[in-house]
């Protein structure tokens, strides 16, 4: 066993570590104030190789793999939890699924545009109806000559208004139910196609969080993703790698949020004294950083385990569910160190403390990871 | 076009601790980087590969764990490194550096040659200037604006005060200043490809021995002789005065007598 990074790992968290401190946090307090899209700064994550991480060459993506990938959303969240969703929607979510499940056609034609950043993408399963209950689809897809005709909306659907791109999961018999579901690729400009109203948000504002809305919607067979009817368990699968950018993407916050409360307390001064001399601020950190260590082990194993082709389901739903409570809870003790200071939005950690929230309750709640878990532990 | 760009790895510091009594640096616990200025001298490389015809090829003389500063100009889009390290090579003065890096150079082949102005650990300007003197072509240093086109270059070179443009012939030599351009990032595909599929090659005394005489490498090589070294003290914090124009001349005036300056 090593639990030390190769050589390329360390040089990929340097390139990550400097992007973030030069490109992604001085926007970071802005994004969230305005929730606006942080468009040039996706740009440059295309630029530089970001929206492809695990994508092969030959599809214009880096070739690297799942752990890189992690490190990558790990350290854009670190500064900005806008930005690491951002990515991690787009790769695990859209681009993955046609990776793994794509017909070279398909491949060619869309996880190209993907992995270069020349498009983003994102993923429509949630409904107004059909949130934890996944199986409950509504959205309809009926074939009609070399199309299908999909209709229903789709929620809460992040990147939706930035994304070129969107797998859409609909019932094509309902008769079946989950084993009724099918994926497709649909294109933003197809017909009957558009996009809703922007939620407003409690964190990651910026994230463009909207309603996906098909009337009639025209999508071309050759644009189903996988077989007829597994569109569920594609979701599901999806979902699956999905974890790893979340866990990710909360490790980074909870780090993060640990990082600049270790520069505060350092600074701030009562009773005479820096703050960081108290030993409950010591112990605090303390408690938080072995928190925080695990939350990682438990992501860079998931990680590691998709990279080897091994089962990972479990290994990504218990990173995903003890990494998104612990930027929870790490955030909320942060903030406590800051006092009031903490409580303005002078103070990143208060944008922290909602960004974090989000990552117990997306791509399965806590309550779903706890599902997936015992289902394996074969708890029944 | 060929292009050779020679770094250095540094600390990443200004203030390097010096050992008082061997003189030398100590660099243990200190992160490394490329030397800023030699960043820039990438940029500027990659700038001519992006717009020409160009093979970027990068070389650095240090020890064995100068190797990631290589792969980072590899992460960058140089497409060769080279290390140059021997046991035979340690203790090199600039002198000694310079001819050693001379040898690998003529050894590879070049029409462009751009190093940086100085390493922020040695700050010595003169590696650059004294490679081209050992190759016997024409120098121009402080580059501060670079436009290569096929025949010719033109430097716009920096002096404090004003610059000059200067137009030259291939080969040159460049050295480069950190402020000529922002260095690009490497890429994610960069770093995979500098570690998985690109390599890091090793030059050897045993290399270059026709090119570069025993007695001009290494410490052997090396006619500097350290007195002393030291620590420069840091200067004061500035003043800051935000006052009106004729103000301003009183309070610099003052300053300057209680200086014993005027």
């Amino acid at each position: 066993m090593d639990f030390s990074l190769s050589k390329k790992h360390e040089l990929l968290r340097d390139l990550y570590v400097k992007f973030a401190k030069d490109e992604v946090q001085p926007l970071a307090a802005e994004v969230d104030e305005t929730e606006q899209f942080p468009y040039g700064t996706v740009e440059k994550l295309a630029r530089y190789g970001l929206l492809g991480i695990p994508v092969p060459r030959e599809y214009g993506g880096a070739a690297a793999d799942n752990l890189a990938y992690a490190m990558a959303v790990e350290e854009l969240s670190k500064v900005c939890a806008t930005t690491g969703v951002i990515v991690s929607a787009h790769t695990s979510l859209c681009t993955a699924p046609i990776m793994e499940n794509g017909t070279p056609e398909q491949k060619e034609k869309y996880l190209t545009k993907l992995a270069t950043g020349e498009w983003l993408g994102a993923f429509g399963l949630t409904e107004p109806g059909a949130g934890t209950d996944a199986a409950g689809q509504q959205t309809t897809a009926v074939p009609n000559g070399d199309n299908y005709i999909l209709n229903g909306t789709k929620l809460f659907i992040t990147n939706a208004d930035a994304a070129h791109v969107y797998i859409i999961i609909a019932m094509t018999d309902k008769s079946k139910g989950t084993r009724g579901c099918t994926a497709f690729i649909v294109e933003k400009d197809f017909p009957g196609f558009s996009v809703g109203k922007q939620e407003k948000k409690m964190g990651i504002r910026g994230s463009a969080t909207c309603e996906l809305i098909m009337r009639d919607c025209v999508v071309p067979k050759a644009n189903m993703l996988g077989k007829e009817g597994q569109g569920f368990k594609l979701a599901m699968q999806t979902l699956d790698g999905g974890r790893i950018g979340i866990a990710a993407q909360a490790l980074g916050i909870a780090q993060g949020a640990i990082d600049i409360t270790v520069n505060y307390v350092k600074e701030r001064v009562q009773f005479g004294k820096r703050i960081s001399q108290f030993q409950n601020t010591q112990f605090e950190l303390a408690d938080m950083q072995t928190t925080v260590d695990a939350a990682r082990l438990l992501t860079y194993r998931a990680a590691y385990f998709k990279d080897k082709k091994q089962p990972y389901a479990n290994h990504a739903a218990m990173a995903k569910l003890f990494a998104s409570e612990a930027a929870s809870d790490v955030t909320r003790r942060c903030l406590q160190l800051h006092g009031g200071y903490g409580y303005t939005r002078e103070y990143a950690i208060e944008r922290m403390m909602r960004d974090a929230k989000i990552t117990e309750i997306y791509e399965g709640t806590s309550e779903v990871q706890k599902m997936v878990i015992a289902a394996h532990m074969k708890v029944n | 076009m060929k292009i050779i760009v020679c770094i250095k790895q540094v600390p990443n510091t200004n203030e390097v601790k010096l050992n008082q009594e061997t003189g030398t640096l100590i660099r243990d616990g200190v992160p490394s980087i490329i030397n800023p200025d030699d960043l820039a001298g990438i940029e500027a490389a990659l700038r001519i590969k992006d717009t020409r015809d160009a093979h970027v090829t990068v070389i650095t003389m240090g020890p064995p764990q100068a190797d990631v500063a290589l792969r980072e100009a590899l992460a960058m889009g140089c497409d060769d490194a080279y290390l140059i390290s021997d046991r035979a090579f340690a203790g090199a003065d600039t002198w000694a550096t310079s001819g050693t890096l001379a040898g690998a150079i003529n050894l590879l082949g070049y029409d462009l040659i751009i190093t940086g102005r100085q390493a922020i650990d040695g700050d010595t300007a003169q590696v650059g200037p004294q490679i081209a003197e050992h190759l016997g072509i024409p120098v121009i240093s402080y580059a501060e604006e670079i436009n290569a086109e096929d025949k010719t270059i033109t430097v716009k070179r920096q002096y404090e005060d004003r610059y000059q443009i200067i137009q030259a012939q291939y080969p040159v030599l460049i050295t480069a200043l950190s402020e000529l351009n922002q260095p690009r990032y490497m890429s994610v595909g960069g770093i995979v490809d500098a570690y998985d599929t690109k390599e890091v090659k090793s030059l050897a005394y045993v290399d270059l021995e026709h090119l570069v005489a025993r007695e001009n490498i290494g410490l052997k090589g090396s006619p500097t002789r350290v007195k002393k070294s030291f620590t420069k003290s840091p200067k004061g914090k500035g003043e800051l005065h935000q006052v009106s124009d004729d103000e301003s001349v009183e309070i610099i005036i003052r300053k300057l007598k209680e200086h014993h300056i005027l």
